[in-house]
């Protein structure tokens, strides 16, 4: 299963790495990765592969979600079909 | 593969322009749990209402995590309980009621629809027993909603119905008067209601429907809203265009969670209702959208032509989204759920003439109208017989939703609070019409419905 993790807020250093470990502790696999940073805010885009995580889907979601409260900006994991369902015909 | 504009506009979207899933609906036939004995089918109804949606609002919570968008509502719609009543022989069906709203608690839905009759050409026993239970059935339940089909393209309207109905109404906004009549916001009398709408109050489960089915409602008048800001002062081509290529996106987003949620729950999926539901919240309103085309309030000329264009981009941004598109499928304009309507109608710029003219373009009728509590049964009766003929006439549905609040009068305003919202008391037409009503009887079919 592929999902697509944004993370959005101010700036700071380690956030990638922070996210990174993360998924690399959940066996959580990156696909793709794109990032800019517009006026000091840090905007991030991921495609990740969750075949072998060691949680469930929402188990990760809450995780990130936590991670980024921790780091100070909001962390959001959706499955992909969303974004395929709503964008492709 | 999906850029990076694709998955900002999309959570921009749910973020900040409020796109959800309006609601997830179960149907559930009943016609299994009949029984002459009043105890043993009421304990049928609880036990297959509670056993089939067991899971329904735990799976809507799973998707809405899944893919990071909200389902608001997870309700639940059942077969017209006239006919599932009659065999009873008894002369209320409020312990019927009592037991919707018991398996409803049971299982956390928030609304549950079916408490209904069809009596377009006539009513059966069951029929009248079941609208004269309607009153008590209303107050003493939380969560069941009502509606009544009187009239159809197919076979006129049903006027005795229509004149017992503006009674009915009144005497639920009696019962309820402690509550603003609230009674009467879970109430709805239509014309050519459809039999798989999973929208409240109006949802029931029809009689051609499969045993248990799931449909689902999109919505987002914000996000409708929002695409059009970027569209300002251009022509009429590239605002329809834009109104279909987010209705598309809006239900592509339903089908998904419809498809999901049926496979999960090993239901079979019914259909998409496109529709555009708007909620009390700032940036989610029909209203706004008319304010964003270029009206200076819902209601000022142009209000009717630009609800029009709205509904039928809508519809066709939509159909090719979905394999199955049905219920009510269009715009709502609830007044007391919309809060730039609200505003309209509070400084007069949205009269109940206007809201009648508009409802013949969109896809439901007069809906959450506050009206003074002084209104008389019978103009409440002339108000329904004015929407049902213009359902009859040009073969869509309408429906009438309207409270006389008891001890309120124009100028005052109601507060039902959460997705019912608040509204002004609305003047009503002071001339009579109680003697057409009187009359009685059937209004014979139109001619356009001899289509054999």
């Amino acid at each position: 299963m592929k999902g697509i993790i944004t993370v959005v807020g101010k700036d700071k250093v380690g956030i990638i790495g922070k996210v990174c470990t993360l998924l690399s502790e959940q066996e959580i696999n990156i696909l793709d990765i794109s990032q800019t940073i517009v006026q000091g805010y840090f905007n991030m885009m991921m495609i990740v592969d969750l075949t072998n995580a060691k949680q469930s889907f929402a188990q990760v979601v809450d995780s990130l979600e936590k991670l980024g409260t921790e780091i100070g900006v909001s962390i959001k994991l959706q499955n992909e079909e969303i974004f395929d369902s709503m964008h492709r015909i | 593969m999906i850029s990076k504009y694709e998955v900002q506009e999309t959570n921009k979207m749910i973020q900040e322009s409020n796109l959800d899933i309006r609601t997830i609906t179960m149907g559930i036939n009943l016609m299994d749990c009949i029984s002459d004995d009043m105890d043993k089918l009421c304990n049928n109804v609880y036990e297959k209402i509670t056993r089939q949606a067991e899971n329904l609002v735990v799976t809507g919570e799973q998707i809405s995590k899944k893919y990071g968008i909200p389902i608001v509502n997870k309700r639940i719609s059942v077969t017209p309980i006239a006919l599932i009543g009659g065999a009873t022989k008894a002369n209320s069906y409020v312990p019927i009621a009592k037991v919707l709203d018991r398996a409803a608690k049971t299982v956390g839905v928030n609304f549950i629809g079916g408490f209904s009759a069809l009596v377009h050409k006539g009513c059966s026993n069951a029929d009248t027993v079941l609208i004269e239970s309607i009153p008590e059935a209303l107050d003493v339940t939380d969560f069941v909603c009502s509606s009544v089909n009187v009239g159809s393209t197919r076979t006129g309207i049903n006027m005795d119905a229509v004149g017992r109905l503006g009674e009915i109404i009144k005497l639920t906004a009696d019962r309820t008067k402690d509550r603003g009549s609230i009674g009467c916001a879970k109430l709805v009398v239509f014309c050519n209601a459809p039999e798989d709408n999973p929208f409240m109050a109006g949802a029931f489960h029809g009689v051609g429907e499969k045993d248990v089915v799931l449909n689902v409602g999109v919505s987002g008048p914000g996000v409708v809203k929002k695409a059009l800001e970027s569209v300002r002062g251009a022509d009429f081509e590239t605002l329809c265009e834009q109104v279909k290529r987010t209705a598309f996106k809006i239900t592509r987003a339903g089908q998904m969670v419809a498809k999901e949620a049926a496979g999960i729950l090993d239901v079979p999926f019914g259909i998409v209702d496109l529709s555009l539901a708007p909620t009390p919240a700032v940036g989610d309103s029909i209203a706004e959208i008319f304010e964003e085309m270029g009206l200076e309030k819902a209601g000022a000329p142009g209000t009717t032509a630009a609800l029009a264009l709205l509904n039928d981009s809508v519809k066709k941004g939509g159909v090719m989204a979905s394999s199955y598109v049905g219920g009510l499928s269009g715009a709502f304009i609830p007044v007391s759920e919309d809060h730039a309507m609200i505003e309209a109608a509070s400084c007069g710029a949205l009269t109940l003439e206007k809201l009648e003219a508009m409802t013949c373009v969109c896809s439901v009728g007069l809906d959450m109208i506050a009206i003074p509590g002084s209104t008389s049964s019978k103009t409440i009766s002339g108000m329904i017989a004015d929407e049902m003929a213009i359902g009859m006439i040009n073969a869509k549905t309408t429906a009438v939703r309207i409270i006389p609040v008891i001890g309120k009068e124009v100028g005052e305003q109601v507060e039902f609070g959460g997705l019912l919202g608040y509204a002004p008391i609305m003047r009503v037409n002071p001339y009579k019409c109680d003697d057409f009503i009187a009359r009685g009887g059937r209004i014979p079919a139109p001619i356009h419905s001899f289509k054999n």
